[in-house]
């Protein structure tokens, strides 16, 4: 197991430096000088080259490639706004602060959004699905299924505003949302993020109940569970002791992919409910062309999504022995 | 613990009758195509000690009989009619926590496919030592000591520590050691082998059955042994039950049916079967045509559309009559007891070898 995981490890890392390289020669195959936006209207070449010079577009790009990866490793001083400590993915040319912390200050929103709406998801919609699956057949099992027909097929920019138009606006049963952080205020942070959750799992709820239910009527009929109630093993038992464990597999499967990219940043989620998370971010990066925040914000959504891969695998092994042997 | 777990002394009830008694037992299945008449009156009589084999093609009534028998069915779709009597109790009507508490108990079964039938997430000792704990209240330390001493039994060396591992580190023939020692672990009266070796190669196939002779002298279990294999079947059973179409239509002692079958079927089955000693040149004489669709089964006798024996019983009797079996010795045919003889015979046992 730990081979394994030293293994996954090195190959992650692996990834992001080849990723790295396609970014930063992305970055500079596009036809846009982030200089001639700093540079403002009143550019001369000297300024521009001035620019160039202090953001060191000036040298090689496998120069500017190396001292990128290097400064991540040690750290730099080269900057003029001062020292960039160990990650150092330098400044922002557009806030012109340090790339890495303000991808700490997005993060703990960003967390805090993802975790809470996993827990509430992943309660609900596992709840649901395997009540339906327990169910089949019944009023209940169909009333559960077509409600998650609907709300799947719903988008975060129609329910967040529904939800806000309702809760907050009309009715003013909760504040318009906002984050403080856990530390400072754990009741604020729960009602200031309870709406955004509430919208967002409801959305990622109901494809968890389709897979549960989905998922758990295949493994009812597969022969073992069989097996194990000829051996005169109670419903209940086989239900969760039989047929759960091998549903588990393809909702793990679908959870690591999920939470990457929510952890990665909910970009629409932020926009609709105006928090500043690490979606937000990302496309304001994209926006002002300020490669070192874009490739903080890719590289660190990367690395979340490829240690979330790590731990699903983790996860298959736990679950199965058969993948653990081999 | 190599004794016996079970109630001290439990009744023996010699003058119920059988001690399992299935008594004109139908099994239909809804599906979108209509009612699939799965079994259609089937009857038969099993005592405590016995093997019964049940012979028949796919689809003819074989598994779900058994499986009904257990109440493995799934109760939302299928419709249960007739009786069916362990030690003169109904299962049919039984309810659900009532049959729980017999299977893998009183009444255990064995699956065909060892490989897909145990779990793949736990281990083989658990597997086999969780109905012991269910059944007798055993603690977890002695349930596990009994799948080791039950999988000793079965035959798997090195049983302390082969219990430790799952079911995929097993190969084919110690799976279905394993499958059988889950079955035996509660020592049920009846057993239910259910093509306990057709997922087997041929020389395990042998080393099963003898093991499951072997078991079936120290337990005491009645066993229903369901196989298409005839081979098989003269190796194991007491007696015969040949069923097509959802229903019995031969049954007798294994020597009678074997010797003297009376059917056109079972004619067809046994000349349908390879055997080594026959001219190698002689082609095998499968029967012609399909088994019937069991939506809509063919009208009088189920057999008739493929039976090349019909224009001997004359009129439209085959066509329009069901035939009966008889309560013992029997076949459900038409033909007289004298042409049954004379064909098998002077047509059927020449081409036997």
């Amino acid at each position: 197991m730990l081979r394994f995981l030293f293994r996954r490890i090195l190959g992650s890392l692996v990834i992001l430096v080849l990723l790295t390289v396609v970014a930063f020669l992305l970055f500079f195959g596009m036809p846009r000088d982030p200089a001639l936006l700093m540079c403002g209207k009143t550019c001369t070449p000297d300024a521009l080259a001035n620019i160039h010079h202090t953001l060191g577009l000036d040298k090689s790009i496998p120069e500017q490639f190396w001292i990128f990866l290097s400064g991540l490793v040690t750290g730099r001083d080269d900057f003029a706004q001062g020292p960039c400590p160990a990650p150092c993915f330098g400044y922002s040319y557009h806030t012109n602060e340090q790339v890495w912390s303000t991808l700490m200050d997005r993060l703990p929103l960003t967390l805090s959004l993802a975790a809470g709406a996993t827990v509430v998801f992943l309660f609900v919609g596992l709840g649901t699905g395997l009540l339906a699956a327990w169910k089949r057949g019944t009023l209940v099992d169909k009333s559960f299924t077509a409600g998650s027909m609907v709300l799947s097929s719903m988008q975060i920019y129609f329910l967040g505003p529904l939800a806000l138009a309702i809760l907050v606006y009309q009715t003013h049963i909760f504040d318009e949302p906002d984050y403080t952080p856990l530390t400072d205020n754990p009741a604020a942070w729960f009602t200031g993020l309870i709406i955004p959750w509430a919208v967002l799992s409801t959305i990622f709820a109901a494809q968890y109940t389709r897979m549960a239910r989905s998922s758990m009527i295949e493994q009812l009929q597969e022969e073992h569970v069989r097996t194990a109630r000829a051996k005169g093993m109670s419903g209940r038992y086989v239900f969760f002791r039989y047929a759960w464990r091998g549903s588990l597999i393809p909702i793990i499967t679908i959870l690591g992919i999920d939470l990457s990219s929510l952890l990665g940043g909910a970009i629409i989620t932020e926009y609709t409910f105006g928090l500043p998370g690490l979606g937000r971010l990302a496309v304001e990066s994209v926006q002002f062309s300020d490669l070192p925040l874009l490739l903080g914000v890719m590289l660190f959504a990367a690395a979340v999504i490829l240690l979330c891969n790590i731990v699903v695998d983790a996860c298959y092994a736990f679950i199965d022995p058969r993948v653990r042997l081999s | 613990m190599t004794t016996l777990t079970k109630e001290a002394g439990a009744p023996v009830p010699s003058d119920a009758g059988a001690f399992l008694s299935v008594r004109d037992l139908h099994v239909s299945f809804r599906t979108e195509d209509g009612m699939v008449r799965a079994v259609d009156g089937l009857s038969f009589d099993l005592e405590r000690g016995k093997t019964l084999g049940i012979v028949g093609e796919s689809g003819s009534g074989k598994s779900v009989t058994n499986l009904t028998i257990l109440g493995l069915h799934n109760p939302k779709f299928t419709t249960v009619e007739g009786e069916i009597l362990l030690e003169g109790r109904e299962l049919t009507t039984a309810r659900e926590h009532e049959l729980e508490k017999l299977r893998g108990n009183k009444v255990a079964m064995i699956f065909q496919d060892p490989l897909t039938a145990l779990s793949p997430y736990y281990t083989v000792g658990r597997q086999i030592a969780e109905p012991f704990m269910k059944h007798t209240g055993a603690s977890k330390k002695a349930a596990w000591d009994r799948a080791v001493e039950m999988l000793g039994k079965v035959g798997i060396p090195n049983p302390k520590e082969r219990a430790k591992d799952y079911p995929h580190q097993f190969s084919g023939g110690m799976r279905q050691r394993a499958m059988i020692a889950m079955a035996l672990v509660c020592d049920p009266d009846l057993l239910i082998a259910d093509e306990p070796t057709t997922a087997l190669d041929v020389t395990v196939q042998a080393q099963i059955l003898d093991l499951l002779k072997d078991l079936q002298q120290e337990f005491g279990s009645a066993i229903i042994f369901i196989t298409h294999d005839l081979g098989v079947i003269a190796d194991m059973a007491d007696d015969i039950m040949v069923m097509y179409a959802g229903g019995a239509i031969e049954r007798g002692t294994t020597n009678e049916v074997l010797r003297s079958p009376q059917h056109p079927y079972t004619w067809g089955l046994l000349n349908s079967m390879p055997r080594l000693d026959s001219d190698l040149a002689a082609p095998l004489a499968p029967i012609p045509g399909a088994p019937p669709s069991l939506l809509n089964p063919p009208s009088g006798c189920r057999f008739h559309p493929r039976c090349t024996f019909q224009d001997r019983v004359g009129g439209t009797r085959c066509t329009d009559e069901r035939p009966l079996l008889a309560p013992d010795r029997a076949s459900a045919c038409h033909l007289t007891a004298e042409q049954k003889r004379t064909i098998f015979i002077e047509e059927i046992k020449p081409s036997l070898g």
